[in-house]
């Protein structure tokens, strides 16, 4: 079992001709991936490595069935193409962007609110359901299938979270990044919240990291709601407060959103926290009486 | 990207925010004539991006042409250091002159990004003056908040509850009005990631203006601000962060010894963390990003390397879109043409790592390798004592 993306999941590229849509797609294709189509402006009726291309995500959807799309927009034009997915009813969004303005991610975040759609991202690496299906730009050969549940707001770390698991021989039900924005169409809380619904996840790993609240909204969520074990580390352990560390969410504002407070906040939910990065996997195995 | 107070005051003034005449001058003399010209009383306020100016020396209240040249003379050039500032302080380039009004109220105005919410949040307060972190501190039911739709902008009702809510009235109130709705367009058009005035005067006529004002801009977005783009001051950033940017690089200068280059923001803080973990200190933060090329790698290298505090390096690369050995290939490069002496430790795993791994060994430099995160600091951090 996975959530969110399968076998079944039929993908279509926003960007699909651009250097980056054309390399991913065809790595996701690889993997298994059913990509059925991609769009580009004033492209429709080309095609790329023979996925056809149209001019609009609606024309997509109707030819193609297409239930999932995979953005790689330049940045002042994904808040744009996030919108016109949700309107041509995509159900999941996977902005892989880095880079937008975050007046436009708000606005995004307002429009898709009861629209039905799910965004991940954007500025994230996407989602994958190991040996299923991909929808992103991790490198797919350090995952392996199985039941450990990986969400993060970090691109690389969360390869290095994945690569000790399956290195002790723990395979990942689904990996989802959420991203480094500010504002994130997906919250911790909604990945753990789907995580602890599925009877193929027995176990979770969240990778936080400085700024904002939101590993504070998950350890209120796992201690009121999740059975499963879950095992947490929080990046940023010595960032200085104040300073922007590459994402455009990690950042100590006012004296908040320490990584202190975070572990403490996670702790106190009953969540194994790693102060080490080297040692999430092993904590898991642990967690899972396996170690 | 932030911007001095006269840039944050001149960006609010075009949109409708009341704010005190003034000049900002770079030569002490020009001071007498714009003193002269805004009526002889004035303030004389040092322009840094920090906060905490006038307990540090940096703003002086003068009352004649004369004592402002003195005023501006002792403040330009001066190492100003507050609680914001580091102990290292600011060098102050340039003053702002401006007309000294009597005050007879002071209030505070803040407009951030509420992630939590989603939405932009306006804070006000009747403590103007404090920073509004100790206010929340200290007196959290003071903090007034109204979150709004940066479509619609925040509504004049919205703004009416927060002058209500601080006890103004009459033309004050209406004054107050016009402002909070000017300055929430002004944080929405202009991409603001912060807009604050604090603190907010209503002078003894019962004007409304902005006394203070500081704002900072989403970089992001900055592309579609040529103009608030141009207001970048270079000097008012670490020389190693500057140099950093013109490459697109992620670096933030920190006081450890050693230097670290990884790829991935999250990756690059969990490096910094093992370093600690292992008994080190890094010496800075820099992420080279997800498809950092040869060049940029090898620029990445220079940077950290001309920090003459760094006494060993940590290579932290989990190829994903990158390729190892186009990374190891960019070190091996950079580590040539600069003849490093310093002991090196990388660790590359994911996307061709054999071939990464056989370019470092093969290159003839004194390079470790080390096969995991937690092996590669215990080595950096032995190599660096």
């Amino acid at each position: 079992m996975a959530i969110w993306v399968d076998e079944n999941t039929r993908v279509v590229v926003q960007g699909l001709t651009g250097k980056e849509g054309q390399f991913h797609a065809a790595r996701c294709r690889e993997y298994g991936t059913k990509v059925v189509a991609g769009v580009t402006p004033g492209k429709g009726g080309t095609a790329v490595d023979g996925t056809p291309v149209f001019d609009t995500v609606a024309q997509a959807r109707r030819e193609t069935g297409c239930d999932a799309s995979l953005i790689f927009v330049p940045p002042l034009g994904a808040a744009d193409a996030i919108l016109e997915a949700a309107d041509a009813g995509v159900a999941l969004i996977v902005c892989i962007t880095e880079g937008i303005p975050a007046r436009d991610e708000v606005l995004v975040h307002r429009r898709l609110v009861g629209s039905g759609a799910r965004l991940i991202g954007p500025n994230c690496p996407g989602i994958i359901s190991p040996g299923k299906a991909k929808l992103g730009i991790m490198p797919a050969h350090i995952h392996r299938p199985g039941t450990v549940g990986v969400v993060s707001r970090s691109g690389t770390l969360t390869y290095e979270a994945v690569d000790q698991l399956t290195k002790l021989g723990l395979g990942q039900s689904t990996c989802i990044g959420i991203g480094g924005d500010p504002v994130p169409g997906t919250s911790f809380v909604d990945v753990l919240d789907a995580f602890n619904r599925d009877p193929g996840t027995e176990a979770v790993v969240m990778i936080g990291e400085i700024g904002g609240s939101a590993e504070e909204e998950a350890a209120a969520f796992v201690k009121a709601n999740v059975r499963k074990p879950v095992v947490a580390f929080i990046a940023g352990q010595t960032a200085p407060p104040g300073r922007r560390m590459g994402h455009a969410g990690a950042i100590i504002a006012g004296g908040k959103g320490t990584a202190k407070e975070k572990m403490e906040a996670l702790a106190a939910a009953g969540i194994h926290v790693a102060a080490s990065p080297a040692d999430l996997g092993v904590t898991m195995a642990r967690a899972l009486g396996r170690g | 990207m932030k911007v001095h107070e006269y840039q944050a005051k001149e960006i609010l003034a075009r949109y409708g925010v009341a704010v005190p005449r003034s000049r900002v001058v770079t030569q002490p003399a020009d001071a007498a004539a714009i003193a002269r010209e805004l009526g002889g009383k004035v303030v004389v306020k040092a322009q840094v991006h920090a906060g905490g100016r006038g307990k540090a020396g940096g703003v002086k209240v003068v009352k004649s042409p004369e004592e402002a040249v003195a005023a501006a003379q002792a403040i330009i050039g001066m190492r100003l250091i507050s609680k914001q500032t580091g102990p290292e302080g600011r060098i102050v380039g340039k003053v702002l002159v401006e007309e000294a009004l009597d005050i007879a109220r002071e209030l505070y105005l803040g407009i951030v990004l509420d992630r939590a919410v989603g939405l932009p949040v306006l804070m006000a307060s009747k403590f103007g003056g404090m920073e509004i972190e100790e206010v929340a501190a200290e007196h959290p039911e003071a903090i007034l908040k109204e979150h709004f739709d940066p479509l619609a902008g925040l509504q004049p009702f919205q703004a009416r509850k927060l002058g209500f809510g601080l006890g103004l009235a009459g033309d004050t109130f209406k004054e107050f009005v016009r402002l909070v709705v000017a300055l929430a367009r002004a944080y929405v058009e202009a991409d603001a990631s912060l807009a604050e005035i604090n603190p907010l005067m209503i002078t003894g006529a019962g004007k409304v203006m902005a006394l203070d004002a500081k704002m900072s801009f989403d970089d992001s977005a900055l592309v579609r601000h040529p103009e608030i783009a141009a207001m970048r001051d270079l000097a008012e950033e670490d020389p190693y962060e500057v140099e950093a940017s013109k490459f697109d690089l992620n670096y933030i200068k920190l006081d450890g010894n050693i230097g670290c280059m990884v790829n991935g923001a999250g990756l690059a803080m969990a490096t910094m963390d093992i370093i600690k973990h292992h008994g080190g200190t890094p010496a800075n933060f820099l992420d080279v990003g997800g498809s950092a090329s040869e060049e940029r790698v090898a620029n990445a290298f220079r940077i950290l390397l001309s920090d003459p505090s760094v006494k060993a390096v940590l290579i932290n690369i989990f190829g994903g879109i990158v390729r190892c050995d186009m990374v190891a290939a960019g070190v091996v490069a950079a580590a040539r043409s600069l003849h490093v002496e310093l002991p090196i430790v990388a660790r590359l795993e994911g996307t061709n790592v054999e071939d990464g791994r056989r370019v470092l060994a093969e290159s003839g430099l004194r390079i470790e390798p080390a096969a995991t995160m937690a092996e590669a600091a215990a080595k950096v951090v032995a190599a660096a004592r």
